[in-house]
């Protein structure tokens, strides 16, 4: 955890303790280990009840793997996760299963993450039976309650989602994630792959839930907009790294690393005035995650790199609940 | 008028299972010379068929059922299949979403983008290599002379978005024509691939027809831009103009979802509700009228005309002026 963050009122709901998640390449005739995919290495992270906390990087940088470890779909290969103080990253079957109550997601494409076969009723119910959410004889008044909660009409229930719109389909996914009364909801990319005037709906609709049920959010996206709009914290990732981490108006008006600066200034601003604002474009892509460069993972692109970057590796560091690993930020 | 491709009522169509359906209807506009031109709207709307139709790179079951494309004063829907290939790569060229599915994955970076280079320009195999070489190098790729040697699954999605701009500028066309150039990439890359697709096509004189869902994207690059809504242009304006005081309510909601970055924490975004009709072809009336906060009888039951506003100011409403007091209005505050 960061120095300096000022002991909160109430204990984290999510803590991430050096979370690192290395996928195996296989190479060859006798399928050996050649090397490691680094996506995820050493990530300390923590959400407090009723925040939103934005996770945000390009492809590849590892933001998808920490939401996807975090609900169990990826076991992690090193550190913890600490749900509610007690540790998740290494559950069984059975009280994964538990847990699962306790943390859902809504993934990115509302086309392939609903069964096609099943209608959205049964999808959504479900959830519900199986975790003996409610009384057998009450499931159906609980998934109109839910269809109701996100804004579907009742007669969804006996349609199939091909018949709906992405916007609808991503509240149908909602719905399900939400049929278990859960505490914590990692967003990967929910609205990403939706039309502007949808996304819009979209968000909303998250945040008047969050509101309503008091929920919590790790919220991943690579549209800056969409998390600024909804985070109250944002973390920035680059190839496995939080690189920096504050509130989101910190982190907006006084970013402090250059890779959040260049990030800020790539965004395309939707007023044709500011079109020649001085900004800084970064050179070349993302490096591969096998082999991150020594030292500051960004130095190969960062315009302000010096020789002391190739070789020290910086930490998170700041005043209050801003930090950031540069180490020439401060 | 000085027009370099001139598009008039252009209708496309295509054949499904419950009929035809025209997904583009009686659009038009004028590209001027090194003008950069935005077509933007939401998937479905009709963009990507218009693009497609320029370049009558249109699949089986589709056809253009209508209309004109004239090339600096050429109608290109009357040549036959053989000229139309002189016409493209050489004067209008096209740059797809998906890079990597546009290279041909068995063959080396060089080897596609000297074809191009020698059908159109009658070069020999060494100067092609030379111009093929300097392409690459002008669109900012590291050492270009290895990269002719690569295959396109060596290079990252943002370098293979450079060879495609390479590709479709090396024979210097007058119209580019980018759908969606950068949606797939992230966004540092895109700024970069941005930059360079502007500068390129400055030094060439090449007019660009970009495509795109962003208005990010759109106040960044275009010069004027078509708002399309349900296959149809619903408002017109230069790029100032349309920001600043758009006419239509579909761009008004448009602009009014956006994720603003200097947005306060206090200000709800606002959507626009419903969703784009499924059928909208077969839609009596204004095709926006069940998503307006505008509508009226009359546009339930009347397809308004393009109104011209003012000089070059386009807009597909009957109720222009409820809309624009509006939208003045909340500006004022």
């Amino acid at each position: 955890m960061n120095e300096g963050w000022k002991e909160p009122p109430q204990s984290p709901l999510l803590v991430l303790e050096n979370l690192k998640k290395h996928y195996p390449i296989k190479r060859g005739l006798l399928n050996r280990t050649s090397d490691y995919v680094k996506a995820v290495d050493g990530v300390d992270l923590n959400i407090m009840p009723g925040e939103t906390l934005g996770l945000v990087g390009e492809s590849g940088c590892g933001k998808s793997t920490i939401g996807r470890s975090i609900v169990g779909l990826e076991r992690p290969t090193d550190g913890r996760i600490r749900f509610q103080g007690a540790d998740i990253s290494k559950l069984s079957g059975r009280e994964m299963i538990r847990l699962r109550s306790q943390v859902q997601i809504v993934f990115q494409d509302p086309y392939s993450s609903l069964n096609p076969r099943k209608t959205v009723g049964s999808l959504i119910a479900e959830a519900v039976r199986v975790h003996r959410v409610v009384q057998p004889g009450e499931v159906d008044a609980e998934v109109d309650r839910l269809l109701d909660l996100v804004g579907l009409p009742k007669n969804s229930k006996s349609r199939y989602p091909h018949e709906f719109s992405g916007g609808q389909r991503q509240r149908v996914g909602i719905a399900r994630a939400l049929a278990l009364k859960p505490k914590l909801i990692v967003c990967d990319e929910p609205v990403s792959a939706l039309d502007v005037s949808i996304q819009a709906q979209v968000l909303n609709l998250l945040k008047q839930l969050q509101k309503e049920l008091n929920l919590t959010y790790l919220f991943i996206a690579h549209g800056l907009g969409a998390v600024r709009y909804i985070s109250d914290r944002i973390a920035v990732m680059y190839l496995g790294k939080v690189v920096e981490v504050g509130p989101t108006k910190e982190i907006f008006r006084n970013p402090k690393h250059p890779y959040t600066r260049a990030l800020l200034d790539s965004y395309p601003i939707a007023n044709p005035h500011l079109r020649d604002r001085e900004r800084i474009v970064l050179e070349g892509d993302v490096p591969s995650p096998v082999n991150p460069p020594s030292g500051c993972r960004f130095h190969t692109r960062c315009p302000m790199a010096q020789a002391q970057c190739r070789q020290e590796e910086p930490r998170l560091a700041g005043e209050g609940s801003h930090s950031a690993a540069c180490l020439f930020s401060h | 008028m000085d027009s370099l491709l001139a598009v008039t009522d252009l209708r496309t169509s295509f054949d499904t299972d419950q009929g035809q359906v025209v997904s583009v209807d009686r659009v038009s506009f004028d590209l001027k010379a090194g003008e950069t031109l935005a077509i933007v709207g939401e998937s479905g709307s009709g963009k990507s068929v218009t693009a497609l139709s320029i370049m009558r790179l249109l699949g089986k079951g589709s056809r253009i059922q209508d209309g004109e494309i004239r090339l600096e004063g050429e109608n290109i829907l009357e040549l036959d299949e053989k000229k139309m290939r002189d016409v493209r790569g050489n004067r209008i060229s096209m740059i797809f979403q998906e890079p990597m599915t546009s290279l041909n994955p068995v063959f080396t970076i060089g080897n596609q983008l000297m074809e191009a280079i020698r059908l159109h320009l009658n070069r020999d195999k060494r100067q092609a290599k030379a111009h093929a070489v300097e392409m690459l190098r002008k669109v900012g790729l590291p050492r270009p002379e290895q990269i002719m040697d690569e295959y396109p699954f060596a290079l990252s999605g943002g370098m293979r978005q450079r060879v495609m701009i390479a590709m479709a500028l090396a024979c210097r066309p007058s119209v580019l024509i980018a759908d969606e150039p950068t949606t797939a990439l992230d966004v540092t890359v895109q700024a970069q691939i941005m930059r360079i697709m502007k500068e390129l096509c400055a030094e060439a004189g090449t007019a660009i027809v970009l495509i795109t869902h962003d208005l990010g994207v759109v106040a960044e690059m275009a010069d004027r831009v078509l708002v399309m809504y349900a296959g149809q242009v619903v408002e017109e304006a230069d790029v100032f103009t349309l920001f600043d005081h758009p006419r239509h309510p579909y761009t008004q909601g448009l602009l009014r979802s956006v994720p603003h970055l200097d947005l306060d924490d206090e200000d709800d975004l606002q959507s626009i509700p419903g969703a784009v009709p499924a059928r909208y072809h077969s839609m009596q009336g204004c095709r926006f009228h069940n998503r307006c906060p505008f509508a009226t009888d009359k546009c339930a039951a009347e397809l308004p005309p393009l109104f011209e506003t003012q000089e070059g100011h386009k807009s597909r409403c009957w109720e222009i002026e409820a809309a624009t007091a509006r939208w003045e209005e909340a500006k004022a505050l």
